[in-house]
């Protein structure tokens, strides 16, 4: 049984950095790095191991039975989640290498990054409610501290802000997740999916409205969005591509996924609300981008508006909507992850992040510049790049569900995203120069991460392919579309029928 | 004993007597967290505030000189580490994380309810180097910040 250990290795990892590797920082590096490895092989494996277990496979802590313990599920959902977390996690601890030299306390970093790992791998993984809570919460304030890394007053203050923000919306997830408690009796997720299908209680729209807030400031949908654009950029560039990239993605959207569509079964009220935020992030998201001139504010705001793509392919509520959505998720979590690196890898040079006094980087940077220019392309949804076939996808759905004026709008978007990913390009890497010199060459760790990334974002293409697209993609959305199987498994467990 | 450095003569007396009940009594809220309200987290608490009491009524540097920050440092990951050791030791005995492996003894005594005991020992003593540490970190970058604005560095 793997499941646990996704959990246990990363949690033992930080704590024995945090003993052994305080004066000796290549072997906290060192067990980063190994563990980043194993996390990677073991996420893999287990979605191959669940073909041949039925689709789902589930753990029980202490040898108690499911609705009394804490349980772990792990599905092609949390497995498709764990394979993102872990690869986008190995690439940026493999960055991070060489990224951190300007920085001090290098332990610290890679203890916290662990944790981080810890409280994600959780998530996706968990069957419980308030387990689900304890790890956002893991990952959260491992993730404030890692905002804060660089200890500069503009730093320190966006942490402060992702403090309250994320201190709000925990408190209203611990607030439904008490009402569902009053509700049900019950913590364990799949044994309240099941209660509720008998509970006309009206209370339950109250959790609907507290999770979505709650959820949506993680997942950083648009009236919930403004602590993004301070927070992503402020980071050192590892942590902005994994929060950007996934941990958003996964406290906010496969937390919103797993607990409407598995536990609640999909109510017609919150794909409604979803696909109208959705649509309002993308619009948002993207004018506000056009409008940036610090290079990684510019990726923060963009992260909003593809958040908004994803979350309007979840909200048509049809599998190819689905399928779109959770392509996409993929797809954005690597291209977001390399241009952040991309940027990461200026700033390294150049030490600014104003893209007024950049240009004619191409030149001197020609790595950084061509992959950019990939991960630009993706995003913007241009053909072969993984980007395209997403969003091509939840447009399609978008017309098949009836809904033609969400489509053109996403294709609007799309034609803005372009546009200033080009401004982005035009003033960072060609045009005039605006620089004096370059202070430092990108080293070898940065550019062989970005390398893999851009690689990625050609390579996860395939995925779309008919005969893989069945044995990868499908599962997943079967696995959110399914309303009674995650309820089904609990009904065997049950301690004496209530 | 510095005389300058800490609080008044009277507080000092004082504190040294209540500083080993404080101490004492946040032991006995670990050791006994299976049996009365509390545990770990909350005894682990306790002791903190024994530390804190020390350092509030002598001085900063009275802690220091007796005992190194390292070492709170390495308790502090020690006992977290030690937690997961004990739940992988669950997995190696019934194939379970965190599950029960020693003896659970007899209801109602000392020696009762399994490894919950061990693990709030582990928990008591990350809680309680962790909190002083934040207290002491506290207390040592408000005098730097000071320093600096003496000699006009941070404005």
């Amino acid at each position: 049984m793997i499941t646990p250990y996704f959990v246990i290795i990363p949690l033992f990892a930080a704590f024995l950095i945090a003993l052994i590797a305080r004066k000796k920082e290549n072997i906290a590096a060192g067990i980063a790095l190994i563990v980043g490895i194993i996390l990677c092989i073991m996420s893999i494996y287990s979605f191959v191991l669940l073909s041949g277990n039925e689709g789902a496979i589930y753990y029980h802590f202490s040898n108690w039975k499911a609705p009394i313990t804490i349980s772990l599920v792990l599905d092609y959902l949390s497995s498709f989640m764990l394979i993102i977390i872990s690869v986008i996690s190995l690439i940026a601890i493999f960055y991070s290498l060489q990224y951190l030299n300007h920085y001090t306390g290098k332990w610290q970093f890679f203890a916290l990054f662990m944790l981080m790992i810890t409280g994600m791998n959780g998530v996706a993984l968990t069957g419980d409610f308030f387990n689900l809570f304890v790890f956002i919460e893991i990952s959260l304030f491992s993730a404030y501290s890692l905002v804060a890394f660089g200890c500069e007053a503009e730093e320190l203050e966006a942490a402060f802000k992702y403090a309250i923000v994320g201190a709000i919306s925990s408190t209203l997830i611990l607030f439904s997740v008490g009402i569902l408690y009053s509700i049900t009796s019950s913590l364990n997720m799949a044994d309240v999916g099941r209660l509720l299908l008998n509970e006309k209680s009206k209370v339950i729209y109250l959790v609907y409205g507290m999770m979505i807030v709650g959820f949506g400031l993680k997942s950083a949908l648009v009236p919930f969005h403004a602590w993004l654009p301070d927070a992503h950029p402020s980071a050192p560039a590892p942590i902005s591509s994994m929060l950007s990239g996934v941990l958003i993605k996964v406290l906010g959207i496969y937390a919103l996924i797993r607990v409407f569509f598995n536990v609640f079964g999909a109510p017609q009220i919150f794909l409604q609300i979803i696909l109208i935020l959705g649509i309002i992030s993308m619009v948002v998201g993207g004018l506000m981008s056009l409008m940036q001139w610090d290079i990684k504010r510019l990726l923060g705001f963009s992260t909003v508006s593809q958040v908004g793509y994803i979350f309007l392919g979840i909200g048509l509520g049809t599998p190819l909507g689905i399928l779109g959505a959770i392509f996409h998720l993929l797809n954005h979590s690597i291209f977001k992850a390399l241009l952040f690196m991309n940027a990461g890898a200026v700033e390294y040079a150049l030490d600014t992040r104003d893209m007024k006094q950049m240009g004619g980087l191409s030149k001197k940077l020609p790595i950084t510049s061509t992959t950019s220019m990939i991960g630009s392309l993706s995003i913007s949804g241009i053909p072969p790049f993984n980007g395209f076939f997403s969003k091509l996808i939840i447009i399609i759905a978008c017309i098949q569900a009836g809904h033609p004026i969400y489509a053109g709008w996403a294709i609007l978007i799309s034609i803005i995203t372009l546009a200033y990913y080009l401004k982005m390009q035009r003033f960072t890497f060609y045009g005039k120069q605006n620089f004096k010199k370059i202070f430092e060459k990108v080293p070898f760790t940065l550019k062989t991460s970005m390398i893999i990334l851009a690689g990625l974002c050609v390579i996860s293409s395939v995925l779309i392919i008919p005969g893989i697209k069945e044995v990868t993609l499908d599962k997943v959305t079967e696995v959110i579309l399914d309303k009674t199987k995650y309820i089904e498994y609990i009904k065997p467990l049950i301690l004496g029928g209530r | 004993m510095n005389e300058e450095k800490g609080m008044t003569i009277i507080v000092k007396t004082i504190t040294r007597f209540t500083v080993w009940l404080i101490f004492l009594y946040g032991l006995y809220i670990i050791i006994h967290g299976h049996l009365t309200p509390g545990g770990g987290f909350a005894g682990g608490v306790i002791i903190s505030l024994s530390f804190v009491h020390l350092t509030l009524a002598y001085g900063k540097d009275f802690f220091l000189k007796r005992h190194k920050i390292s070492t709170l440092h390495n308790i502090e990951a020690g006992g977290a580490l030690a937690f997961v050791i004990i739940g992988i030791l669950g997995i190696a005995w019934t194939g379970s994380f965190l599950a029960n492996f020693i003896s659970t003894g007899k209801l109602f005594t000392l020696k009762s309810a399994g490894v919950i005991p061990l693990l709030n020992i582990a928990i008591g003593a990350k809680a309680g180097t962790a909190l002083y540490l934040v207290f002491y970190y506290l207390v040592t970058h408000r005098s730097f910040i000071q320093k600096s604005e003496s000699e006009g560095e941070i404005k």
